[in-house]
């Protein structure tokens, strides 16, 4: 038998093969590297849990043409200014609290999870809740009881008795405060927030 | 001990009954985890129709079997009947393709009940406990509450430790016996495949962080080393059922494994591009995930062409339609149905509708069910002793052709629906409504979503039908079938 062309031959593909498959690792591996630098809270992309002292928005950039958090003025979350340490606790267990209560079995966080409620990256800009003065109490209070504060926009889905305590809530408020910080690239595109609305 | 006796009880004809001296070592091993695969498979499809009812009528068990339970439930017994599936293939395949007995059966043997356990105790406390405090000992012991990979810490670790045996047996038995071009992919694509699970445990409060190693578990097991994997498994049953020639296959795995990887490892950033990761991944992840389908359609001429050269003469008529649907189904719901969302330009819109579930819906079907269904197949046929699987099949094989057409039809029938829903979202909460909550629900409200939410449970339930009628099939094909299976050399 002739012996096969290379482009034919096992041989030959198996040295392919392996390094194509080492090159992509490595290039995977240092744009991790990169990425991992560029996301640490505290960074341009990914603000300080203190940033829930401030006050935030979401608008759109001429000169990137697309959307991109606005981080404002002070006004603290529960009107009560944190240190980083202790925002950083405070959102901790907000994120702990997303987790434990499966929230991403529902809902998207930052586009990712289920598709039965509504996406939770700037829920804290939702003009759901109408004005700035009643966001904290109406989102505490719907966290802690959903069924009987339900918010279904006619649609008859009501979030479920989640047993989520005050401290909790709390702490799931600054979670989706902070993350409504992040920027996402412009995703959501074209989300009017609750002080665009005018 | 006799096998035949409690079929023999039940009033069925029994000729060529279910006897497991026809089968080696590992084989027998694989029987159990098959078994197991297909009643999670059933469960799985059960809760989905769960969840889908719910999509209908909110009220539906709420606050008792909530949509988030329904819904892990769903996907969680989807990965792990498809990880018992891939298990036991290869220790299906595992003494014959090494010329020895299988090293390790009693531990593999021990993993099998460690690892079934597990999983029955992590779906009670997931239907019985569902929630807990918001604190680490709800994530060690309840439920993680990340998607796919909601396993309590205990059970990850328990699953590791099982994936160390699995390996354990199939690392020794390749080394004591000869190595292949097969194995030796294989070995190595289940070491990345068991590292990666270490990637999605452990705790991050920064939720970019949290998502960036989350994808690495999800993408780089779906685009990459489960690709890998069934291209071996495919590589060896092209060989065992059709007589495919072993140095063409495993060309053919090299080309597919340097295409899979080269394009899925980067890939991975079309999962980079709204999570607060850097501008580039819009560039890097656009790219090489749009090149993912070429080794799908590769796989496609691949095996279409193996099979045409060998006339579709085949020992197991069943196994190869389903290994063909597998290389359509891989093509279409992984390379079509992904290639169609994955530029940024349009997941912008679509991203986190139900657009994305049309698609994971047909790739997971079409990519893994089908592979893992033309194993039981094989496994059914030597478990009887090597009967006749052939054509001219009993009754015409109408079941088995049923049992086909009815679950690929009903995925089908789910996708387009889904797809349907999808765009719906796409044009209407996201790109006219601007994504707020109000946005969402006008376009959960509109009459399309909602027709699109009542077909995807018509399909469901056809779906449901035909695995039903699959598990009817798997337990009579073949049982009074005195023809001996036709030996198919390699040629
Ligand atoms: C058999 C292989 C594949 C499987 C099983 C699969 C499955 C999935 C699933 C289940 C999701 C949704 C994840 C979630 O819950 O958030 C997803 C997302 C996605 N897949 Fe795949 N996929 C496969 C291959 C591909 C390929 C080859 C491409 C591209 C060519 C692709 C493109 C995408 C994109 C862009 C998303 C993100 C959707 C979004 O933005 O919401 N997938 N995939
Ligand atoms: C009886 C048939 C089925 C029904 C009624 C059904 C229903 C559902 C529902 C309601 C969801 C939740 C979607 C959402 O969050 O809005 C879902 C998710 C999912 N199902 Fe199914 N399903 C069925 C069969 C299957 C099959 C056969 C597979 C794969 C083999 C599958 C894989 C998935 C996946 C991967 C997801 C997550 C999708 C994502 O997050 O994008 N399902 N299913
Ligand atoms: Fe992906």
């Amino acid at each position: 038998m002739k012996p096969s062309p290379l482009w034919a031959s096992e041989p030959f593909w198996k040295k392919v093969a392996i390094w194509v498959t080492s090159g992509s690792f490595i290039v995977l591996i240092t744009l991790t590297f990169h990425s991992m630098s560029e996301v640490v809270a505290g960074s341009q992309r990914v603000p300080a849990y203190s940033v829930i002292n401030q006050k935030i928005d979401y608008r759109f950039d001429n000169t990137k043409n697309r959307f991109q958090p606005v981080i404002g003025d002070e006004q603290p979350l529960f009107g009560k200014k944190l240190s980083e340490t202790e925002a950083e606790a405070l959102v901790a267990l907000g994120k702990k609290t997303t987790q434990a209560k499966n929230c991403m079995n529902c809902h998207t966080i930052l586009g990712n999870g289920a598709y039965y409620a509504p996406d939770l990256t700037k829920a804290w800009l939702d003009p759901g809740w109408i004005d700035e003065a009643n966001r904290e109490a109406q989102m505490l209070t719907f966290l802690k009881d959903p069924p009987n504060h339900a918010r279904t926009f006619g649609s008859g889905r009501r979030m479920p008795q989640l047993d989520i305590t005050d401290e909790e809530a709390h702490g799931v408020v600054a979670f989706l405060k902070w993350m409504s910080t992040i920027d996402t690239n412009g995703f959501p595109h074209n989300f009017k927030t609750l002080t665009a609305q005018e | 001990m006799n096998a035949t006796t409690p079929l023999m009880e039940t009033g069925l004809a029994v000729c060529a009954p279910l006897n497991s001296d026809n089968l080696n070592g590992g084989q027998k091993l694989a029987v159990k985890y098959f078994s197991t695969a297909m009643i999670l498979f059933i469960a799985q499809l059960l809760f989905g129709l769960l969840a889908a009812l719910q999509f209908i009528w909110p009220n539906f068990l709420f606050d008792t079997l909530d949509f988030s339970v329904n819904r892990m439930v769903h996907i969680n017994a989807m990965v792990v009947w498809m990880l018992y599936g891939f298990i036991g293939a290869v220790y299906w395949f595992l003494e014959e393709e090494s010329g020895i007995e299988i090293v390790g059966l009693k531990l593999g043997n021990i993993a099998y009940w460690v690892l079934t356990g597990a999983v029955t105790i992590v779906v009670l406390v997931y239907l019985l406990v569902q929630t807990g405090p918001g604190n680490d000992t709800t994530r060690w012991f309840i439920n993680e509450g990340r998607e796919y990979i909601e396993a309590p810490r205990w059970a990850d670790i328990g699953i590791v430790a099982v994936m160390l045996v699995f390996f354990y047996n199939v690392a020794a038995t390749f080394s004591k016996g000869r190595w292949s071009g097969i194995s030796g992919v294989l070995t190595l694509d289940l070491v990345a495949l068991a590292g990666l699970y270490l990637a999605g445990m452990f705790y991050s409060t920064n939720i970019t962080v949290d998502q960036y190693w989350w994808w690495w578990v999800i993408h780089l097991w779906v685009e990459a080393t489960w690709e890998v994997l069934v291209g071996c498994i495919m590589a060896w049953s092209l060989m065992k059922l059709i007589g495919a020639r072993r140095q063409i296959v495993q060309t053919w795995l090299y080309i597919e494994v340097a295409l899979m990887f080269g394009s899925g490892i980067l890939g991975l950033g079309h999962h980079y591009f709204w999570i607060g990761t850097p501008e580039y991944w819009l560039t890097i992840g656009g790219f090489f995930s749009a090149l993912e389908p070429i080794p799908l359609v590769a796989m496609v001429v691949h095996s279409v062409y193996d099979a045409g050269v060998h006339k579709f003469r085949s020992t197991n008529h069943p196994a190869l339609a389903w290994i063909i649907a597998h290389t359509f189904g891989n093509f279409l719901g992984a390379g079509v149905w992904g290639f169609m969302h994955t530029l940024p330009q349009i997941n912008l819109y679509t991203h986190g509708t139900q657009w994305s579930a049309s698609h994971g819906h047909l790739a997971f079907f079409g990519a893994y069910a089908t592979i893992i269904i033309a194993f039981f197949y094989l496994a059914i046929q030597r478990w009887r002793g090597g009967v006749w699987m052939g054509e001219g099949l009993q009754d015409s094989g109408w079941k088995w052709k049923w049992a086909m057409g009815l679950l690929n039809l009903g995925v089908m029938g789910m996708t387009v629906a889904l797809l349907i829903a999808g765009y719906e979202q796409s044009f209407i909460e996201r790109a006219v409504e601007g994504s707020t909550w109000g946005g969402y629900f006008a376009g959960q409200n509109h009459p399309w979503f909602q027709q699109a939410m009542n077909w995807r449970l018509v399909f469901g339930v056809m779906t449901f039908a035909g695995a039903i009628l699959l598990v009817w099939d798997l337990l009579t094909i073949g049982a009074c079938e005195s023809r001996e299976e036709l030996v198919i050399e390699e040629h």
